[in-house]
């Protein structure tokens, strides 16, 4: 073993290891023994956890989700619980779900929409955005959800790649984002405007209004035939250059989304679940609607931001069982300290899972302080569709790692060949990167329009992540970082390109680079270098005008937290920025190997 | 500090996060994290730089009481 190994190998046993009780207290584990479930799991016994449409027409998520308990004991159980920013309260039972979902479908049929219609959301956390998900899945459509948070550039960008043919927003957000570029979207035919609550109808020219258009639809639907293989989700992502991927899910993903509810966040039929990200992600989707409706548990939707006080006050009052959160989030409770969550009734809580960037040790074990369980770390991405490795229940836990693979998810740490191939790395402790073999239903089918970027995602019988990690003896894993670019910040993925380009937009702005500077909450914040153009010069004035740019171009999730003016920005010689090279500057590390840069610019 | 002061001093923190804002028009009861479009990072950053610039304790069970431009006037001049 090398050194580096050796020092490696030595970090998997740094933080103590959570050893959980072997007799079950309370529910027992739905997966008791990983490995013999491991040995034994088949895809096609996953599947039959599932009814499929009657009479053998096929797997539609929504059915999963939705009709399958709306018509059965399950009806009048809450499916959604939703907690508005004023404390108003709305119940969706099984039945109301399915009766909500049937007349969005309905809405859709009556504009027209087909099968294979792209359908995007942008909206805060409100019942509508579930509603209209779910009944656009019905009726086949592709559905695409989008970041209240985005600003309109990147909103506009993934409408196109898109080719969003309805939008279900507000009228806020339609107002302060889409009505600037809405000529700038032809295909953008029907735009649906959810009003604020007790609000008179909305008026705006070129939209629809919700009560109007979905209230008044007849609550019958019959899904129609649907193929496992049917596109059913798009969901974007952002690589190192170019525009953002749009990542194809088809009604199948809906085999992980179920299985994984069940063994790596161990969904209970009598659960209360919170998955606190926002449905403009894939977490928010994957798990914030479709894993706990599919396994029949309540789940509860919080509209308000993170607040600590909040959150316990939500977690006792709502009875919640298993909760699924981010580092972030966790981080900043850990600031505000124990003694916040003593008080608050916290005895329903048996279950805590993590996910969106690796969570740190220190985090881990504050949730035995906090709440007297560990914060289970998992990870997986947009392409994945599903939870891929994960903390279970009935396992150990050590601090720090991700966990292992979900039964059925083969994984394993590679080495790209100069030849295009990949060789398996089996060596404990060093580092690679993490490759899935292809295969599971939920992975994605294609990045829309981009053929040759998802070829790339693959080598021989491997998906390659394009994240690094470490295997250590026991087979746990353990995340290193982004083989590429890509910035990670609070368990979203920014692309610098996005980023830079918006920045070059300015006239000021002669070129553009932009790196993730680690950030004790975040993971890490998006930082701007600019070099100007002749006959401007960095000032304060400069720099908050730079900022408000991207501010309102991005939305603040994307646009730069920081922005340092800098003379020239060091670029190879093929004329790429070299964003590793700022970013080691940045931090202060050694450069590494400069032989292909150009020019002297230090 | 009294009243004036505070806000000068808030909306020039602000200004510095979100310097596209139209802070004559801001209404000191809105929520600033939903009228100013700030990320939970940019509202932690708020609070780090009054802190800083103030030199007065913000304990994290007070942020909430600094989510209105009027909140956090009266958190800072109490």
């Amino acid at each position: 073993m090398s050194d580096q190994a050796a020092g490696r190998a030595s970090l998997a046993d740094l933080y103590p290891r959570i050893v959980k009780p072997r007799a079950a207290s309370g529910a027992p584990a739905n997966m008791p023994d990983y490995h013999q479930a491991h040995r034994t799991f088949t895809w096609e016994a996953a599947r039959g956890l599932l009814d499929g449409l009657p009479g053998g027409r096929g797997l539609n998520i929504a059915h999963e989700a939705v009709d399958r308990h709306a018509t059965g004991p399950h009806a009048d159980r809450h499916a959604l619980r939703w907690i508005g920013r004023g404390g108003g309260r709305r119940i969706l039972t099984y039945r109301d779900l399915m009766i909500a979902t049937n007349r969005f479908a309905n809405t859709l049929r009556g504009l027209g929409v087909r099968e294979g219609d792209s359908v995007f959301v942008l909206a805060g956390r409100i019942p509508e955005l579930y509603i209209a998900v779910l009944g656009a899945l019905k009726v086949k459509c592709v559905v695409s959800p989008l970041f209240s948070a985005f600003g309109p550039e990147p909103l506009m960008t993934r409408l196109d790649i898109g080719e969003g043919r309805v939008l279900v927003t507000t009228e806020p957000l339609y107002r302060r984002k889409v009505a600037a570029i809405r000529s700038q979207l032809p295909k953008l035919e029907h735009v649906i405007l959810v009003p604020e609550d007790r609000e008179a109808a909305t008026e705006v020219p070129g939209t629809l209004d919700w009560r109007q258009v979905v209230e008044q639809q007849s609550p019958d639907f019959v899904i129609p035939p649907t193929s496992p293989e049917d596109r059913a989700l798009l969901h974007f992502t952002s690589g190192t250059t170019g525009r953002p991927k749009g990542a194809i899910h088809v009604h199948e993903a809906v085999v992980t989304h179920h299985i994984t509810g069940r063994y790596a966040l161990d969904l209970h039929d009598d659960d209360i679940f919170w998955c606190t990200a926002d449905p403009g992600w894939v977490t928010g989707t994957s798990y914030g609607i479709i894993a706990p409706l599919t396994n029949g548990v309540t789940s509860i939707v919080v509209e308000a931001e993170f607040d600590a006080a909040t959150w316990y006050g939500v977690l006792q009052n709502e009875r919640v069982s298993v909760w699924y959160t981010a580092p972030t989030a966790i981080r900043m409770m850990m600031k505000l300290g124990t003694d916040a969550v003593r008080g608050f009734d916290l005895s329903a809580l048996r279950f805590l899972a993590s996910v969106g960037e690796p969570l740190n040790p220190e985090a881990v074990i504050w949730g035995q302080q906090a709440f007297g369980k560990p914060f289970h770390d998992n990870w997986w991405q947009t392409e994945t569709g599903g939870i891929m490795i994960a903390n279970f229940v009935a396992m150990d836990v050590k601090p720090g790692s991700m966990g292992m693979p979900l039964p059925g998810i083969g994984a394993g740490i590679v080495r790209r060949n100069d030849d295009g191939g990949v060789s398996q790395i089996d060596e404990p402790m060093v580092e690679g990167e993490l490759a899935l073999k292809a295969g599971w239903p939920s992975m994605m089918r294609g990045y829309l329009h981009e053929e040759e970027r998802y070829r790339k995602c693959f080598a021989g019988p491997w998906y390659l992540t394009g994240d690094l990690a470490m295997r250590d003896a026991d087979g746990y894993y353990w995340f290193v970082g982004r083989s590429d670019d890509v910035i990670k910040s609070s368990g979203h993925l920014i692309g610098p390109f996005e980023v830079e380009s918006t920045l070059m937009e300015h006239p000021a702005v002669a070129e553009a680079g932009v790196i993730g500077k680690p950030d004790p909450m975040a993971g890490e914040i998006v930082k701007a270098f600019v070099a100007l153009n002749p006959g401007f010069s960095p000032s304060e004035a400069l720099r908050r005008e730079l900022l408000g740019h991207a501010r309102k171009r991005l939305g603040a999730v994307v646009a730069p937290k920081e922005i340092d003016f800098s003379t020239g920005l060091p670029r190879t010689r093929s004329g790429k920025i070299m964003r590793r090279l700022l970013k080691a500057r940045e931090l202060g590390l050694p450069e590494g190997d400069l032989s292909t840069l150009e020019g002297d610019v230090r | 500090m009294n009243a004036g002061e505070a806000r000068t001093l808030i909306v020039d923190v602000l200004a510095s996060i979100a310097p596209e804002a139209d802070f004559d028009r801001l209404p000191g009861g809105a929520v600033l994290r939903d009228e100013l479009d700030l990320d939970s990072m940019d509202f932690l950053n708020f609070i780090t730089f009054l802190h800083q610039k103030s030199g007065i304790d913000i304990p994290e069970a007070d942020y909430p009481k600094l989510s209105t431009l009027d909140g956090a006037v009266s958190y800072l001049t109490r």
